[in-house]
C-alpha cells in the first residue's frame, strides 16, 4: 500500500498512501502491522485494567471458573460414574484440562466478540483492525496465569513434582494463543456482519469441551484413530498439559502434529478473510 | 513548485440503503433462497436500493494548507473524511495520501468511562495513532490544555462532561500528524474552550501540518480556512477562496427554498424531541423572500397536535450571514391545540432593522416547566431564508461593513449641546 513519489514530488522518505477502491486478493501489509505494535499493549493494558473494576472478588474470578468446574467434574465424572483418568488424581487430572481449556474458551468468545464490541471506535478512527481480536486473547493470559498459579499449589498438595517437561508448557500456550486468535478472525469478521455469531459462540464451545478430552482422557479414542482426533487442536492442546504437568500419558505425537498444521491453516485463511473484511467493516458493523 | 499532499480522484461511495444487509444470517440464507425462487418465477430481481453518498469527487489539498468542507447534512462531507481516513472505502476512485494522516471525527474515540484522566490520555493517543514517547513528551501540555491536573487519577466516569470535552479534544489536538482531519469536533464546550481550540487549530497549521476541517458553523470556517470545498448531495460543487464558496453555499441554499418550506418530515437537528406539537409547514407571508430594514417579518406557521397539549408558545431565531445567530423572539405561551388538530399561526416580528444580507431563521415549538426553563417540543432550524435590502437613505449592501454588526439600531437623538 505504500508507493513513495505517487505525487510528482521529490521527498521519497514521506509515506504515500494510496487509497482505491479495488485491492488484490492477498494484500497484506506487515509493516503496517508492526508499526501498530504500542497500540496492541495499550489495548491488552487496557483490558487488563478494567477486566474486574467493580467486582467485589476481582481477580478470584479467573480461579473460580476452573476451580468450582473442576470440583463439578470429580464429584460426578469422577467419583460417581468413574470415568479413568490415566491414574491421575481426579482434581488434577481436570484441573490441568480446565485450565488451557477456559483460557480458551474465554479468550475465543471474548475475541470474536470484539470488533462488534469496538463498533464506536472502529467507525470514527483507523488503525490495523486485526488487533482487536488479537488483544483480546493476549488479555486473558493474565486469568490463565493466575489460574495456572492454584495449579501448582495443588500439584504440591498432591506430592506431584513438575519435571523438565513444564518447560513444554511454552510451545502449549503458544498453540492455544494461535488456536483462538485463528478461529477469532474468522467469527469476530463473521460477527461483524452476522449477529449470529454471538449466540452461536457458547453453544458450539459446550460441544467442543466434549469434543476435546476435558471430561475424559484421550486414551478412551482408540489409538490408531488418536491422529485423527488432533484434528481438533485443543485435544493436542489438552492431552499436551497433562504429559508436561503431570508426566502422563504419550506427550507430543502426530496428535500434535495434525493440530499444529490445522491451526495454521486456519490461521492462514482467517488472516487474508480477516483483512478483505476490514476494509469494508466500518460500513457494515 | 505545488507540493500535494491529498490528491483525489474520481472517489464515489455508494451506500445501500433500506436494502437487505443480512444483518442476521437467517436473513442472508432466506434472502437467497427468495432470490432463487424469484428468478425461477419471475425473473425481476429487486435491486437494493443504494444511494451514491459521494460521487466523482477530485480535489487537491497542498502541504501546509487550512481547508474547509462544507456542505448541508447529508452531502458527503463525513464519507469523504471517512475515506481520506481509510475507515471507509471508496466503491470507486482513488485518494493518494502523503505523509502521516490523523484523523478527529469524534472526541474521546476509545475513552473508556473506568480509566482514569491519565490513562485514558494514553490509550485514546495510542489509538489515534501516537507513540508512547510521543505522549509522554506532551503529557503536560495535554493536562494543562485541558485543565484538569487536579483529576488526572480519578476515572473519567466521574468527570463533569465539560472536563471529559476538554481531555478528549486536548488530546486530539496534540497529535501530531501531517495532515489532519477534523470533523467538527470544535462544536464542543464552552465558549472560552472553543475559542482555545480555535486558536491551537490555527496553531497546528502555522507549525506547517495541513488541515482539513468539516463544520457547520460557517463563521469558524471563515475564520480558519483560506480555501473551502463545497459538496452537494455527494457532488464537489465548488472548490476556492471561503469567502467566496460560502456565499456560493448561502445563495445556493437560498435558491432551492422559495418562501414556503414544507418541514414536517425533515430531519431535526435536536436529539429527544417529543414532538406533540409538531411543525407541519412554514411560510413567509410574502410571495418573496426580500424585504426592507425597516419593514415587519411576517411568518405563518402550521402546526400540528399529536396530543392535546396547552399551553405551548412559538420562537425564532434568526442567524446571519456567516450562519451566526443574532437574536431570538419568544411569543406568548397561551395556545392550546386538540389532539390532531391543524393550526396556522401567524408571527409576525417588527422591524428588525437587520443589516444587508442574507438571513435565515430556526423555529421551535416551546412549553416552559415548572422551574421555568424552556423546553422543545419541535424545532427546526436553516428554514426561511429571506434577504435584507437596506432602507431608503441607509448604507446599501456593499456598503455595509462586516464590522458594525448585524443590527442597524434605531436612529439616535442627536442633538448639538454648545
Amino acid at each position: 500500500m505504500n508507493e513513495s513519489a505517487a505525487s510528482g514530488s521529490p521527498s521519497a522518505t514521506v509515506p504515500v498512501t494510496l487509497i482505491r477502491a479495488r485491492y488484490r486478493w492477498f494484500e497484506v501489509n506487515l509493516a503496517e502491522l508492526w508499526e501498530y505494535r504500542e497500540l496492541l499493549y495499550f489495548l491488552v493494558w487496557r483490558d487488563l485494567k478494567i477486566r474486574y473494576k467493580q467486582t467485589l472478588i476481582g481477580v478470584a474470578w479467573a480461579v473460580i471458573q476452573p476451580l468450582f468446574t473442576m470440583i463439578i467434574f470429580s464429584i460426578f465424572f469422577g467419583r460417581l460414574a468413574g470415568l479413568p483418568s490415566d491414574g491421575m488424581p481426579y482434581p488434577i487430572f481436570y484441573y490441568t484440562a480446565l485450565l488451557p481449556w477456559t483460557y480458551f474458551a474465554n479468550a475465543l468468545s471474548q475475541a470474536s466478540n470484539s470488533i462488534v464490541a469496538h463498533q464506536q471506535v472502529i467507525t470514527k478512527v483507523y488503525f490495523a483492525r486485526v488487533l482487536l481480536p488479537v488483544s483480546a486473547v493476549l488479555a486473558g493470559l493474565a486469568d490463565f496465569a493466575v489460574a495456572a498459579a492454584i495449579l501448582f499449589v495443588m500439584m504440591f498438595g498432591y506430592g506431584i513434582m513438575p519435571t523438565w517437561k513444564v518447560l513444554w508448557m511454552l510451545p502449549l500456550i503458544l498453540l492455544v494463543i494461535v488456536t483462538a486468535v485463528a478461529l477469532s478472525l474468522w467469527l469476530s469478521a463473521l460477527n461483524a456482519l452476522y449477529r449470529d455469531v454471538r449466540y452461536a459462540v457458547p453453544f458450539v464451545l459446550q460441544f467442543w469441551m466434549f469434543a476435546s478430552p476435558v471430561a475424559y482422557p484421550a486414551s478412551l479414542v482408540p489409538e490408531h484413530w488418536r491422529w485423527l482426533y488432533g484434528i481438533n487442536p485443543m485435544a493436542g492442546v489438552i492431552e499436551g498439559f497433562r504429559w508436561a504437568l503431570a508426566g502422563v500419558g504419550p506427550g507430543p505425537g502426530p496428535m500434535m502434529a495434525v493440530s499444529v498444521v490445522v491451526v495454521l491453516i486456519v490461521l492462514v485463511a482467517g488472516f487474508f478473510y480477516f483483512q478483505r473484511m476490514e476494509r469494508t467493516v466500518a460500513d457494515v458493523v | 513548485m505545488r507540493d500535494v499532499v491529498i490528491k483525489a480522484e474520481g472517489v464515489s461511495k455508494q451506500y445501500r440503503i433500506g436494502g437487505p444487509t443480512h444483518n442476521a444470517l437467517r436473513d442472508a440464507i432466506a434472502h437467497s433462497v427468495k432470490s432463487l425462487f424469484t428468478t425461477v418465477t419471475t425473473r425481476t430481481p429487486q435491486a437494493p436500493r443504494t444511494i451514491w453518498a459521494l460521487k466523482n469527487v477530485s480535489f487537491e489539498v497542498e502541504h501546509g494548507e487550512l481547508v474547509g468542507l462544507i456542505g448541508r447534512n447529508g452531502s458527503g462531507k463525513s464519507t469523504l473524511l471517512k475515506i481520506l481516513s481509510r475507515i471507509s472505502q471508496p466503491t470507486v476512485g482513488t485518494a493518494a495520501v502523503r505523509g502521516r494522516l490523523g484523523s478527529l471525527l469524534q472526541v474521546g474515540t476509545g475513552f473508556h468511562g473506568e480509566l482514569t484522566g491519565r490513562e485514558n490520555i494514553y490509550l485514546n493517543g495510542a489509538i489515534l495513532g501516537m507513540r508512547k514517547t510521543q505522549i509522554d513528551r506532551r503529557f503536560e501540555e495535554i493536562t494543562a490544555f485541558a485543565e484538569v491536573d487536579l483529576f488526572l487519577d480519578t476515572p473519567v466516569k466521574h468527570y463533569s462532561s465539560g472536563m471529559y470535552v476538554r481531555l478528549a479534544f486536548a488530546v486530539a489536538a496534540h497529535l501530531e500528524p501531517d495532515i489532519l482531519l477534523v470533523d467538527e469536533v470544535l462544536a464542543v464546550g464552552d465558549a472560552e474552550f472553543q475559542q482555545k481550540c480555535l486558536k491551537k487549530m490555527r496553531q497546528v497549521a502555522y507549525d506547517g501540518r495541513t488541515v482539513v476541517f468539516v463544520s457547520h458553523n460557517l463563521s469558524t470556517i471563515q475564520a480558519l480556512t483560506n480555501r473551502t470545498l463545497l459538496l452537494d448531495h455527494g457532488q464537489l460543487v465548488a472548490a476556492g477562496s471561503t469567502t467566496e464558496v460560502i456565499q456560493q453555499y448561502l445563495r445556493k441554499r437560498q435558491d432551492a427554498s422559495a418562501t414556503v418550506y414544507e418541514v414536517e418530515d425533515t430531519r431535526r437537528e435536536t436529539a429527544n424531541l417529543s414532538r406533540t406539537v409538531s411543525i407541519v409547514r412554514l411560510a413567509l407571508d410574502r410571495p418573496v423572500n426580500r424585504l426592507s430594514q425597516d419593514e415587519p417579518l411576517g411568518i405563518l406557521a402550521t402546526v400540528r397536535g399529536n396530543n392535546a397539549v396547552k399551553p405551548f408558545g412559538l420562537m425564532a431565531s434568526i442567524y446571519g450571514p456567516a450562519g451566526l445567530p443574532v437574536g431570538t423572539i419568544f411569543g406568548p405561551e397561551t395556545h392550546c391545540i386538540e389532539h390532531g388538530e391543524v393550526a396556522t399561526f401567524r408571527i409576525v416580528l417588527p422591524a428588525l432593522r437587520l443589516a444587508p444580507g442574507s438571513y435565515y431563521c430556526a423555529l421551535g415549538v416551546i412549553q416552559r416547566n415548572s422551574g421555568g426553563a424552556h423546553h422543545d417540543l419541535d424545532h427546526v432550524v436553516d428554514v426561511l431564508h429571506f434577504d435584507i435590502s437596506p432602507a431608503r437613505d441607509a448604507p446599501n449592501v456593499r456598503a455595509w461593513r462586516r464590522g458594525w454588526g448585524p443590527i442597524r439600531f434605531d436612529e439616535p437623538t442627536v442633538e448639538r449641546l454648545t
